[in-house]
């Protein structure tokens, strides 16, 4: 089973791993949404959507369907 | 003469950009803590030294040259086309402390743009409690720029900026990034297509999704032949062009920007922790969304009766003094109220700003789109949607404005249509009027039933906006392309300057944007009050005092048995008359047909022209209402404000876009007439519907 951002609990991190960019929106990428850069989770709204994260240094809120495209190793 | 420099600011959204331009150019200007909230071109002039001049033009915020809005593909256009009149010959790209890696992304895609281009590294007042030291040099030599360290909150560093801006020839051209190093092969195939024109320019027009308004006649050529490229091969080269740039970036970044986290204070990660709580968080803000509506209501009150009664005393001063005629009476009747109509609505416009730019500055409103978003999203709304909503309560032109910063096109759209069924100030004189008539003030379950009376019309409101927002959702086949991304910025002390200047500068938008429209309209609605077609109008006078019944009437009741008679055959009389047919099933006769008609300046007009027609000659609450309570349906001979009548009345004004101001502001938000006139066709006929029902059910 893939780990993807959405899979991620309050405080934890995970490593980006190689993803297509085909349905990645450019902005999200710009933000520092690269294979290999750590995102971390800080806040999640009920039922888990929208999430709060911080993805390269950056603090931004995501919808799940998007969080569930990219996929992670979760670090402990 | 002077000489004058153009200077572009550029930067991402948050960075205290529009701060620096104030405190640059002292130009009263917007600072936003919410992404995009600068839209408009904002310009502003500064002194750079006894000869040289700045013109400033303070850019929209992107994160990107890369535009996915169109405030975004402003900058693109302004730095791309030599012929644009904004082509700066300085860049000052700003960035903050906080996200200077972020920030360091656009500096490069600046840099590749072969315009003198200075970095601004701002807030720096935040430097030494985040633990941050800089290396400058480092960063001045990788980045091949010059480094200003600046604070627009304290005020420091602006002489420097201002020299560095004079020095700007000095400023190397060199990019930080070669477009080439992306994907060689393919960039020296199109540079060897198009020799004369620099590569990452050719990549720019080859990969923007928005299309080009403003380029120059070369530009143009030169986009016309561009080889097509599909989507997913361009995908990917921006992916590659992005991962490239931060490749560059983080060579350095580390050695230049170190982060001592044992001197960094981590409140924000405190305060986040509450206000964005599962439970919490929707607590605190239902509580602050209480106090605001106090407060607008509560504050705004006094200020709005003031203004009431200043036109009313003014429009009889000017009656009573000018000479009759035809100026006098446009002025008296049309002009002033008109004004007066736009002005009473100053003081809740500008308490709802107040607050909704305080949550901004603070960075507050980041939150709540975040904790709002879910439940928002089930009616194909967005966490964005929020705002306008609550702002929706004062008044719906400055709600169908803050919808901006929606990126969905679909959300956007559907918050701006269902909108307006909030229920609005202007909504507010013609209900309690109504309430107060066929509503006893009488206690049900101990809570005043005219009390819960509006209270549930507020709700209908609420309601019917979601409601039909659900419905919107279902029909409307929009693919919205762009995602919901939200920045959540570091929580600020809002700068008491700032809030000002937003307040300032919303209450005047509203009063030149909306204000304009009412005036006119009212103007209209006068002459068609003061007009008529046949010699009935004209020889009122004559008619009415030859009549048995005015014998015994004084001068004054004289006076308005004329005007009541003048009205019932002006324009706007015959309008009323011709649409009594269709009203009638409603419960309305013409006269209340013709309140109808001039309240679509603006929903409160009703209650004055009843007054008017029923020449009530105060404009006094209390005299209008026990005037009113007297009419009698000459069908029915019972009262016309009956019960069956008021709840369709009241239904009536809840659903129906009565508003030309909205209508208006729909048509240029939404870039054409045709949803302001699918909105106005719905809501009319919804409206229609519903008070039919309720009045036959009635009576």
């Amino acid at each position: 089973m893939k780990q993807t951002i959405a899979d991620l609990n309050r405080g934890e991190r995970g490593v980006i791993e190689n993803f297509s960019p085909d349905d990645i929106p450019l902005k999200f990428l710009e933000m520092g949404c690269l294979p290999g850069n750590e995102v971390s989770l800080i806040q999640m709204a009920p039922f888990r959507d929208p999430i709060y994260i911080n993805v390269n240094g950056n603090n931004l809120a995501i919808r799940k369907e998007l969080a569930n495209l990219i996929e992670i190793t979760i670090v402990k | 003469m002077s000489k004058q420099l153009k200077v572009a600011l550029i930067g991402n959204p948050n960075t205290g950009k529009t701060s620096l331009f104030n405190q640059l150019t002292g130009l009263n200007q917007k600072v936003g803590n919410y992404p995009g909230i600068t839209v408009d071109r904002k310009q502003g002039f500064c002194k750079l030294s006894d000869d040289v001049r700045a013109s400033i033009n303070d850019l929209p915020g992107t994160y990107s040259l890369n535009a996915s809005s169109a405030d975004e593909q402003i900058v693109v256009e302004t730095l791309l086309n030599h012929e644009h009149p904004d082509f700066p010959e300085v860049a000052v790209v700003i960035s903050d402390i906080e996200n200077l890696k972020r920030n360091l992304l656009l500096f490069t895609q600046v840099k590749n743009m072969q315009i003198p281009t200075i970095l601004v590294i701002n807030m720096a007042d935040q430097m030494e409690r985040r633990g941050i030291k800089l290396n400058i040099p480092l960063l001045e030599e990788k980045l091949q720029t010059r480094i200003v360290v600046t604070s627009s909150r304290k005020g420091t560093g602006l002489e420097e900026l201002k020299k560095q801006i004079l020095d700007y020839k000095e400023l190397p051209l060199k990019p930080c990034v070669e477009i080439e190093e992306i994907n060689p092969a393919y960039f020296e195939k199109l540079e060897t297509q198009f020799p004369d024109i620099d590569g990452y320019k050719l990549w720019l027009m080859l990969s923007q999704e928005m299309a080009y308004k403003n380029l120059d006649q070369k530009l143009r050529e030169v986009h016309s032949r561009l080889p097509e490229i599909s989507p997913s091969e361009l995908k990917r080269l921006q992916q590659k062009e992005t991962i490239r740039r931060y490749l560059v970036i983080n060579s350095f970044f580390n050695e230049a920007y170190q982060v001592d986290k044992n001197a960094a204070s981590d409140w924000r990660s405190a305060i986040d922790r509450i206000l964005t709580h599962k439970i919490g968080g929707y607590v605190i803000f239902f509580l602050i969304l209480l106090l605001i509506f106090q407060a607008i209501f509560n504050w705004s009150s006094m200020p709005m009766d003031l203004i009431d009664g200043l036109f009313a005393s003014l429009s009889e001063y000017l009656n009573n003094n000018l000479p009759e005629g035809t100026l006098t009476s446009l002025l008296a009747e049309g002009v002033v109220p008109g004004v007066g109509g736009v002005v009473i609505f100053i003081p809740q416009i500008a308490f709802l700003f107040l607050f909704i730019s305080i949550l901004e500055e603070s960075g507050y409103m980041s939150r709540i789109v975040f904790l709002m978003d879910r439940v928002m999203r089930r009616f194909g709304l967005s966490g964005k949607s929020v705002v306008p909503l609550i702002s929706g309560t004062a008044c719906s032109i400055p709600a169908v404005m803050a919808t901006r910063n929606i990126e969905n096109w679909k959300e956007r759209l559907i918050t701006i249509l269902v909108t307006p069924f909030i229920t609005c100030s202007a909504r507010l004189p013609v209900y309690l009027i109504i309430i107060s008539l066929v509503i006893p003030n009488q206690n049900f379950l101990g809570f005043n039933m005219q009390g819960l009376t509006l209270m549930v019309l507020y709700l209908l409101g609420f309601g019917m906006a979601v409601l039909s927002a659900a419905i919107l959702n279902k029909i409307l086949k929009i693919k919205g392309r762009s995602v919901f991304m939200v920045e959540m910025p570091a929580y600020k002390l809002p700068l008491p300057k700032n809030v000002l200047i937003t307040v300032i500068e919303k209450t005047k938008s509203f009063v030149v944007g909306a204000g304009s429209i009412i005036l006119a309209l009212s103007i209209v609605l006068w002459f068609l009050a003061s007009n008529g077609p046949s010699d009935d109008f004209k020889n009122a006078t004559e008619i009415v005092t030859s009549q048995p019944a005015s014998q015994h009437l004084s001068p004054d009741e004289l006076n308005t048995a004329v005007s009541s008679y003048q009205l019932k055959h002006s324009y706007i009389g015959i309008l009323g008359h011709a649409i009594e047919p269709a009203i009638r099933p409603l419960g309305y006769d013409w006269k209340m047909g013709i309140a109808l008609i001039s309240s679509f300046a603006a929903r409160e007009v009703f209650v004055g022209t009843l007054a008017t027609i029923y020449s009530v000659e105060s404009d006094e609450e209390e005299t209008i209402k026990t005037r009113m309570s007297q009419e009698i349906n000459p069908d029915t001979g019972d009262k016309l404000f009956n019960f069956p009548t008021g709840i369709s009345l009241l239904l009536f004004y809840a659903f129906a876009l009565q508003c030309m101001s909205t209508v208006a502001i729909v048509k240029r938000e939404t870039n054409g007439w045709k949803w302001p006139l699918i909105q106005l066709a719905f809501m009319s006929c919804f409206a229609y519907l519903c008070s039919l029902t309720a009045y036959q059910i009635l009576s």
